[in-house]
């Protein structure tokens, strides 16, 4: 039941700069929620027990009605709801309105994982970023809506798919923190988890130099393994097993035959394995649905041959 | 069904303490009586019996979703079978029950004898309403056989149009059940202008009738376009036309607006009822006229119209523009000031009263405790910067079942137990009545309350995991055990509730025409009523005119005064 450290007993601890925003926001509210609802439950129980039915004591005379009372209790939660909707608004103005130098990063949620792709095409199923700098993301969605939601920077945004969402953030301490998808997605909705990573003042840069030149520097198939594991693994395994709802197993396909619902079978090699990323409803395997949605222009020829030569790999 | 019921109430008919021999459940035997009736209180028992039994169905589904989350990773189901479950719950609780729920069965009893009249304006279309029903539910039956649903009740495109579940059954079943809201609303729209009893002028009504006059105008109004959209959302699936889904060129927000332009309306058909359920229970249970009549039926026709242009606010994330945000979020609030205006003046009436707990009234009271978390929780969403964080989280999930279940189901169930005896002729146990109400107030708040905490820390809805969550927050196991424990104690207190009701039919204590001492004309007629509800039409007065009743221990019920402000002690029932 304890919160989390560093946070209130209903929210966790601020992190980014515009969470104070929505923080002052929530215990206002919580605050004019609070006195209200008490009144109401205190009004309630003392006429309950004060004018409870009694043998031989009827009902009092009073008023059925009383302008001023009514418009009283109309005016003044009305007042109030006038301030918290400002409060709410300049927060929220606060939270849509990207500075200018922000530093980019774009976003692609997929059916069921999250990757980002850093200015130098180096891209990591977790959100890495540097501490104190704006940082803004341009998110786009290849199936369906899906919606980041980081609760320590108090940020969320719907990533929908045929069109662009963008929102930003400057994380105010190093750490690491919860980022999930909050809009239904489907079967694997709750593991659309990840982390973000804020790196202390001066190690951004690096890290990422590092991560870069580590990608780069791998033989195809350790690189292939690494891409299959971020993009492929939601519905892919690589042990023969069958994932719910996914497509087959990677493991020993390479030189089998395979027959499909539509057109002569075909033996799996490197073409038909090209053909199955870019084009996955061309040809539909036997026992599978059309599920899968085409990795044309989400991989570049050298990530498809990787993801190839490691699939060989996998007798 | 109930031919059990009008069995069982015969015997003691004969003599005069009774009910009448012939009644409305004695009047005419056999299923086809029942089936081919335009009786507006025979057609509410069976919408009673159907609603029931959706609300059992769709209580399992939450059931079997709260056991899975008892702890992380797989507990009882797959991702799947856990999607299913929790679509199906919404869906059943909302189309079948919740929606259809206070208008269809109390509306459907009660408002033709409130006004005075022998029933509904047009009891064939009344008729054709529950036979709809009956449809929309054998489409949700077939589509729990034929691939179930896991949307999630919101049937969010281009999810919905790309699942290979049973989409279009349930949608269909939706689209029909909407064709059975709106002919219960332009039934009702047209029996309160054209059926109220000489006297009755709009300001004499009953508040519950103009509780059941606003939710028809959403009704009939708001309904169309649910039905459009789903007609275009089965429309994309089969023919792959471009409206919804951007693979063929569609725009996935228009749905939601869509969707939203309906299903926010939608929560007033659930709650305004509600409201006017307890502004009738408030009344005659503190022996008070109400307080702030006008006040009151001005609120419930401003939420019916404000309503209307608030749907925004379940898309503030979705990515709107700041203005359109804006907008929709000061309207939002000002559809908050109606309902703070009715809870003020239900307190205002149980001032200086002669307050009964009965059990009509313990859910009135729970009524306005766990409506006043609902209510005021919804404060938070409707801020713009605050439900950036708190949208599609937990917090929402809290919100809205304090909003549903204890606003609009604790609402359905004070109504329930307050026209029990007009409707069965059988007064149920009091004790029993009470003890349920009791276990029902805890059971909301234990299953509800952590979901509060749980969604401000950062849980997501409709996730089947938390596993992944755990490392910084252990405190999500302990919250989703308390809440899973509270949905095991609301199943024991539903199962209280239901078998005292289900008790009191077979051995219930004979119900007096008029046993809370209401002033509204229901209760001039026998418990349960004739056929044809009023032997001569009768005259309305001031419907809470609750103080020219007096409690007659001889029948253990309420008779008008014979002379108006008798001096001297009254005599008070004793069921509290």
């Amino acid at each position: 039941m304890l919160a989390e450290a560093g946070g209130t007993f209903w929210l966790p601890p601020q992190s980014s700069s515009t969470a104070r925003y929505v923080d002052a926001a929530f215990h206002l509210v919580l605050g004019i929620s609070t006195f209200f609802f008490l009144l109401i439950v205190a009004l309630m129980v003392v006429f309950v027990l004060r004018y409870r039915r009694r043998p031989g004591v009827g009902p009092a005379k009073s008023p059925s009605h009383s302008t001023a009372l009514e418009i009283t209790w109309s005016v003044i939660p009305l007042g109030l709801v006038v301030v918290i909707f400002s409060l709410g608004f300049y927060g929220y103005m606060e939270i849509r309105t990207a500075p200018r130098t922000a530093y980019e990063i774009l976003v692609t949620a997929q059916k069921w994982k999250w990757t980002f792709r850093y200015p130098n095409g180096y891209e990591d199923p977790e959100l890495h970023v540097p501490v104190d700098e704006p940082v803004r993301l341009v998110m786009q969605s290849q199936d369906v809506i899906h919606s980041l939601f980081i609760p320590a920077f108090r940020l969320k945004m719907d990533v929908v798919p045929g069109r662009y969402t963008t929102t930003w953030f400057r994380a105010i301490a190093p750490g690491e923190y919860d980022l999930t998808c909050t809009e239904y997605c489907g079967t694997g909705h709750s593991d659309m988890v990840t982390k973000v990573v804020v790196h202390a003042p001066g190690e951004f840069e690096p890290w990422l130099r590092k991560a870069d030149e580590q990608a780069q520097s791998l033989a195809p198939v350790d690189a292939g393994r690494r891409l299959v594991t971020q993009r492929c693994a939601s519905c892919h395994s690589v042990d023969g097993t069958q994932v719910p709802n996914g497509g087959p197993s990677f493991k020993g396909i390479f030189g089998q035959t395979h027959t499909f619902t539509k057109g002569p079978p075909q033996v799996v090699d490197e073409n038909y394995l090209r053909e199955s990323i870019l084009d996955p409803s061309k040809r539909i395997r036997e026992g599978y649905e059309d599920r899968m949605s085409t990795f044309r222009g989400q991989l570049t020829d050298k990530q498809i041959t990787n993801i190839i030569e490691y699939i060989k790999s996998l007798k | 069904m109930s031919q059990t019921a009008a069995g069982a109430l015969t015997p003691e008919s004969a003599d005069g303490s009774g009910p009448p021999a012939d009644n409305y459940l004695t009047h005419a035997h056999g299923v086809r009586s029942w089936l081919f009736t335009l009786d507006h209180k025979r057609i509410a028992v069976m919408y009673l019996v159907g609603i029931l039994g959706s609300f059992v169905l769709g209580g399992v589904f939450a059931l079997l979703v709260r056991t899975e989350l008892i702890r992380p990773g797989p507990t009882i189901m797959s991702k799947d079978m856990y999607n299913h479950m929790f679509t199906l719950h919404g869906a059943v609780m909302i189309f079948l029950f919740i929606i259809p729920g206070i208008p269809a069965v109390l509306g459907n009893f009660a408002l033709p004898l409130l006004v005075g009249a022998k029933d509904v304006a047009f009891p064939r279309l009344n008729l054709a309403s529950l036979w709809l029903w009956m449809i929309g539910a054998v489409f949700f039956v077939v589509t729990l056989h034929v691939g179930g649903l896991d949307t999630g009740w919101t049937f969010y495109t281009p999810y919905s149009t790309e699942t290979p579940s049973a989409v279009i059954p349930a949608a269909l079943g939706a689209f029909v059940l909407g064709f059975s809201s709106i002919f219960t609303g332009i039934n009702f729209i047209a029996t309160i202008h054209k059926l109220r009893a000489p006297g009755m002028t709009w300001f004499k009504m009953p508040l519950f009738c103009w509780a059941l006059y606003a939710t028809a105008i959403i009704q009939v109004l708001a309904t169309p376009v649910l039905g459009i959209t789903i007609l275009l959302l089965a429309a994309e699936r089969v023919l792959e036309v471009g409206i919804f889904n951007p693979k063929w060129g569609g725009d996935p927000v228009l749905f939601q607006h869509f969707f939203w332009f309906y299903s926010h309306p939608a929560v007033y058909i659930m709650i305004l009822p509600g409201m006017g359920v307890i502004s009738e229970v408030v009344a005659v249970f503190s022996r008070k006229h109400i307080f702030g009549y006008r006040f009151i039926a001005y609120s419930s026709v401003a939420i019916a119209v404000w309503g209307f242009l608030v749907w925004g606010h379940h898309m503030f994330t979705s990515g709107m523009t700041p203005l359109a945000a804006m907008i929709f979020s000061a309207l939002t609030f000002s559809v908050s000031i109606p309902s703070a205006i009715k809870v003020f003046n239900w307190l205002a009436t149980m001032y200086k009263g002669s307050i009964s707990l009965a059990t009509p009234m313990c859910y009135a009271l729970a009524f306005l405790f766990l409506f006043g978390i609902g209510g005021l929780t919804g404060l938070f969403l409707g801020t713009l910067s605050t439900d950036v964080h708190l949208h599609d989280t937990y917090f929402v999930v809290a919100h809205f079942h304090y909003v549903m279940f204890g606003g609009a189901m604790i609402a359905f169930l004070a109504g329930l137990h307050y026209w029990w005896p007009k409707i069965t002729g059988r007064r149920y146990a009091e004790r029993w009545g009470q003890l349920g109400a009791l276990l029902t107030f805890l059971g909301v708040n234990l299953t509800f309350f952590p979901q509060f905490i749980l969604g401000s820390r950062g849980m997501p809805r409709r996730y089947y995991d938390y596993a992944g969550l755990l490392d910084r927050h252990p405190d999500f196991q302990q919250l989703h055990v308390l809440s899973s424990i509270g949905a095991y104690l609301t199943a024991v207190a539903i199962t209280v509730v239901l078998g005292t009701l289900i008790h009191s039919v077979f051995r219930g204590r004979p119900a007096p025409a008029n046993p809370w001492g209401g002033a509204t004309l229901e209760w001039q007629c026998a418990s349960p009523p004739p056929y044809d509800n009023f032997a001569s039409t009768p005259t309305a007065g001031d419907p809470y005119a609750v103080d020219e009743f007096e409690y007659d221990p001889a029948i253990d019920g309420y008779v008008r005064r014979s002379a108006p402000n008798p001096p001297g002690p009254c005599p008070v029932p004793s069921h509290d």
